[in-house]
């Protein structure tokens, strides 16, 4: 079927069973990579995007329930890659594969939404959904304290 | 991009920087015996246009331990650029030209170490004769600095840029007889480098295996038997064509050969692929798969079957001496004390974040992969063998991983998407589920371990006896499950026996990071631990007294005169960088002012693989409920003279001690042949919420620089492990944690 979605500030018509995830209507579809596939069943995050402001699994979200809600993925987080998160993350040079991180920033991104300057709790809580089989946590946590001290504006904006 | 032939600088790496890459690698398998190092033939690392833009050729593979990096920034130091002025480009495989594009063992810092440099020197050579050639002067009052030749004496310049073709005109120098830097002048190696594709990992640009599009592109899944070298009988292959979005099923008969032991890369499993137009339909119609399985033989294997024939193994008299000095049933009679102790631990997987997969296209008689191999050109000769094609009629582009860890060494899931591609007029990409991943994985074999240790009245260890039940046919080990005769402690117990028994498996094993090491040094470490404990003495004294006697010879040969600063290719252990790591890592912990108090402990533990040394000491809280907190981690290791990108050295070792802590709480088992695990939720992997701090010192040493992927990751093991033992007085030797009564906080 035809459905009609609002992806990083644009709108795009995908033909896709509803129950289609919406991890595969932007990988295989929309051709927007950058979002990745780990498990598929939420155990993971590497899929993590904003639907309606909210981090989601998108490997659990069928594409026919997103609706109208604006879905912001890592290519849309920011029009220069310059998103304090971004910025953040290459300042401390956080990855090694690389592979989990888009789902990480997504987090991350939700949560200095909620909370601008978060503690270490309220990291670990956030973001323990994210697993990074490198083990770079330690420069995650670090990278979220960083951006949030220059603050976290709306992504896309 | 395009190279430009004429105005490019072309510098070719020479044979002579090769060494045996056999020792690093000999936990591997067969596939990876001694090979000569390949006659590096003249070829280009280093493009200079004539703008000035540098672009240098990565030859390694990447799936996260930063070699795309490494080995560009030994280039770049000798070839006197500044880093910020690089590209870095990603070679396709072609080893006659860039020599082996091996990713693993640890291997890329010591194999590429001399050679790299090198090829920037001779580099920097040319484009400084170029110079001293252009302006009439002798090429020794030439300078260089920040990609431009300096004549002082009469103030000119030119930059590379414009020496460039001049340059490329010359012949190159010998690559033996380069000029190097003094390390003191260097200012690449040994500074912080940000990763070459960390802005566009943070943008979330198509970079990885699974990101590969290509126009018309199809998508492929397997399903495969689940019990390991099933085969196909029947199945509804006939409905399965007609689902949504569906073009092709093809059933693979595949090639392995069941035995009790199970070589390295054991052939194509046998299943039933199915392409379709997006990777989901293909997935939903494998949902509708009706597969009537003949599973064969290894439907009889079991986790339970394993232990009870092992039990069976350990009081039976062993099937092999791998390494025998004096006469060890005697010193343990005649010992003070002995404790005898059997340790087990499971078999687990690689897990990478990235499942496996490739894309590859069949063209007029020409294939095009897209591979995350680390061994990709082992990668190659398999697919020309299964598809009886030539390999000159391959080419294979190297792509980003997610992560590899030692899975990628083997090259099942490439030889897959070449089988498909070459059955369908179109670019396919195969990737496995998750489920797939784990289920297929090639698995870190498990093994149990009969130990003994005598002590005399002044605790000091008088022998050991190491009886190791592993898998195989008795005379091989399956791939990752054989132990070497110098595996620690060999050599320094004044009398050492390490016997082998093994059982059948027909089951694909593999190298996970650190092989063997990763489980032998938790074995051996958490024992010393133990004999220390039975002395009454402080586990590190001990390990240093130990460490003090008269060591054995090596039977790999000994190589060990401090002074010996060259790689030599051989894995020998120099008891002074060992007890080095440990000294450094007990004083950076306080280990001699630490608090002893009910359910709060620390331990300690070190190790030698891949040429390189760590100690680790683990700060660990124990709750009522036997939940496990790890605090603090300290490390300190020794890998050599430099750490070429500190930083993201110190990220390795973060990921060492993270998935070495993650082994602790995973295993993966079978029942009636099949794997009992499929997802993060049965084989878990450590989160953030449990992520200790992790302070990493480094210890500098006069030895040439080694590798970092491995060596980090054994001690943390025995370390959490023994610091549960100071908590609690209960001792682990059982994996994982759950199956000992403990679990992660
Ligand atoms: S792929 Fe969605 S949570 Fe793992
Ligand atoms: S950086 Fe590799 S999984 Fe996180």
């Amino acid at each position: 079927m035809s459905i009609q979605l609002n992806v990083n500030h644009e709108s795009a018509v995908v033909d896709a069973p509803s129950d289609m995830p919406l991890l595969w209507v932007l990988r295989d579809l929309l051709h927007l990579t950058g979002s990745k596939y780990g498990c598929g069943i939420g155990a993971c995050g590497a899929c993590t995007v904003l639907v309606g402001g909210q981090a989601v699994r998108s490997c659990m979200t069928a594409v026919g329930d997103v609706g109208s809600a604006p879905v912001i993925t890592i290519e849309g987080l920011s029009p220069d890659g310059r998103h304090p998160l971004q910025v953040a993350w290459e300042a401390i040079d956080v990855p090694q594969c690389g592979y989990c991180q888009a789902g990480q920033i997504m987090s991350a991104t939700a949560l200095l939404q909620k909370t601008a300057h978060p503690t270490d709790a309220e990291i670990d809580a956030a973001m323990s959904g994210n697993l990074c089989r490198c083990g770079t946590f330690t420069l995650i946590r670090e990278a979220i304290h960083k951006a949030a001290q220059t603050g976290a504006p709306t992504p896309g904006k | 991009m395009q190279i430009n032939r004429r105005t490019f600088l072309q510098v070719g790496a020479l044979a002579g920087g090769g060494f045996a890459l056999s020792l690093h690698t000999s936990l591997l398998a067969k596939a990876e015996a001694p090979t000569a190092p390949p006659d590096l033939k003249p070829q280009a690392f280093i493009h200079i246009a004539a703008d000035g833009g540098v672009t240098i050729m990565a030859r390694a593979s990447e799936s996260g331990q930063g070699m795309r990096n490494m080995l560009p920034m030994l280039i770049a130091e000798e070839l006197d650029v500044d880093w910020k002025d690089v590209r870095v480009q990603q070679a396709d495989l072609n080893e006659k030209i860039y020599g082996k594009q091996f990713s693993g063992g640890s291997a890329n810092t010591p194999m590429g170490w001399e050679p790299m440099r090198r090829v920037g020197a001779a580099g920097h050579e040319l484009l400084v004769t170029a110079a001293a050639g252009t302006w009439g002067v002798p090429a020794a009052q030439c300078t260089t600095r920040s990609g431009t030749v300096h004549h002082a004496a009469s103030g000119r310049s030119m930059g590379y840029g414009e020496l460039a073709a001049k340059a490329a005109a010359l012949p190159a120098p010998a690559l033996s007889g380069v000029k190097l830097k003094d390390p003191k002048e260097y200012r690449i190696i040994g500074h912080s480098q940000r990763g070459v594709d960390t802005h566009s990992i943070v943008t979330g640009k198509p970079l990885f295996g699974i990101d590969t599009q290509l126009p018309g592109m199809l998508y492929a899944s397997i399903e495969k038997a689940p019990v390991f070298g099933g085969k196909v009988k029947s199945a509804n292959l006939d409905e399965v064509k007609t689902l949504p979005g569906v073009r092709h099923v093809f059933v693979i008969e595949g090639g392995i050969t069941l035995a009790a032991y199970t070589p390295w890369e054991p052939g194509m499993e046998p299943g039933i692929a199915i392409v379709a137009d997006t990777w989901w339909q293909a997935q939903q119609a494998r949902e509708k798969l009706k597969v009537d399985w003949d599973l064969g033989p290894a439907v009889t294997q079991s986790t339970d079957g394993f232990a009870t024939k092992a039990a069976e193994l350990l009081k039976a008299p062993p099937g092999s001496t791998v390494r025998k000095y004096g006469d060890v049933d005697a010193a343990l009679g005649a010992s003070a004390k002995t404790v005898e102790a059997t340790y087990q631990f499971p078999f687990i997987a690689h897990v990478t974040m990235e499942p496996q997969g490739a894309t590859a296209h069949w063209k007029e008689g020409k294939l095009e992969m897209w591979s995350t191999s680390t061994l990709p050109a082992d990668g190659v000769a398999l697919v020309a063998k299964t598809l009886g094609i030539q390999e000159s009629d391959i080419t294979t582009h190297m792509i980003r991983s997610g992560g590899s860890f030692g899975r990628r060494l083997q090259n099942d899931y490439l030889v897959e998407a070449a089988w498909i591609a070459k059955r369908v007029d179109a670019p396919v990409k195969l990737l496995w589920s998750r489920e797939d991943d784990v289920t297929h994985d090639a698995f870190r074999p498990g093994a149990t371990v009969g130990l003994k240790g005598g002590l005399d009245a002044q605790g000091k260890i008088t022998a050991w006896r190491h009886h190791f039940v592993t898998f195989g046919d008795g005379k091989q080990a399956t791939s990752g499950g054989g132990m070497g005769q110098d595996s620690y402690p060999a050599g320094f117990p004044p009398a050492y026996a390490l016997y082998t028994s093994m059982q059948p498996l027909m089951l694909r094993t593999g190298a996970l990071r650190a092989p063997g090491d990763n489980a032998y040094c938790w074995v051996a470490q958490s024992f010393l631990d133990e004999l220390a404990f039975a002395a009454g003495r402080d586990p590190l004294e001990f390990q240093l007294d130990l460490l003090s006697n008269k060591k054995m010879p090596w039977n790999s040969g000994e190589h060990d005169a401090v002074g010996d600063h060259e790689p030599t290719g051989a894995s020998v252990l120099i008891p002074e960088r060992f007890r080095g790591v440990l000294e450094l890592v007990a004083e950076k912990s306080g280990w001699a002012k630490r608090a002893k108090e009910p359910g709060r402990g620390m331990g300690i533990a070190a190790w030698f693989c891949h040429l390189g040394y760590f100690a680790e000491v683990a700060d660990v809280s124990v709750d009522a409920q036997n939940k496990v907190t790890v605090h603090r981690v300290w490390a300190a290791g020794d890998v050599g003279s430099q750490i070429i990108n500190p930083n993201a050295a110190e990220s390795m070792a973060h990921g060492g001690i993270m998935e070495g802590m993650g082994h602790l709480g995973q295993e993966i088992t079978l029942e009636a042949g099949r794997v009992q695990q499929s997802n993060f939720d049965e084989h878990p992997l450590m989160r953030m919420r449990q992520a200790p701090v992790i302070e990493v010192y480094w210890r500098k040493t006069d030895y040439s620089p080694t590798g970092l992927g491995e060596p980090t990751l054994p001690p943390i093991l025995p370390a959490v492990t023994n610091a549960i033992f100071a908590a609690t007085g209960k001792r682990i030797r059982t994996l994982p944690l759950q199956r000992s009564g403990f679990r992660w906080a």
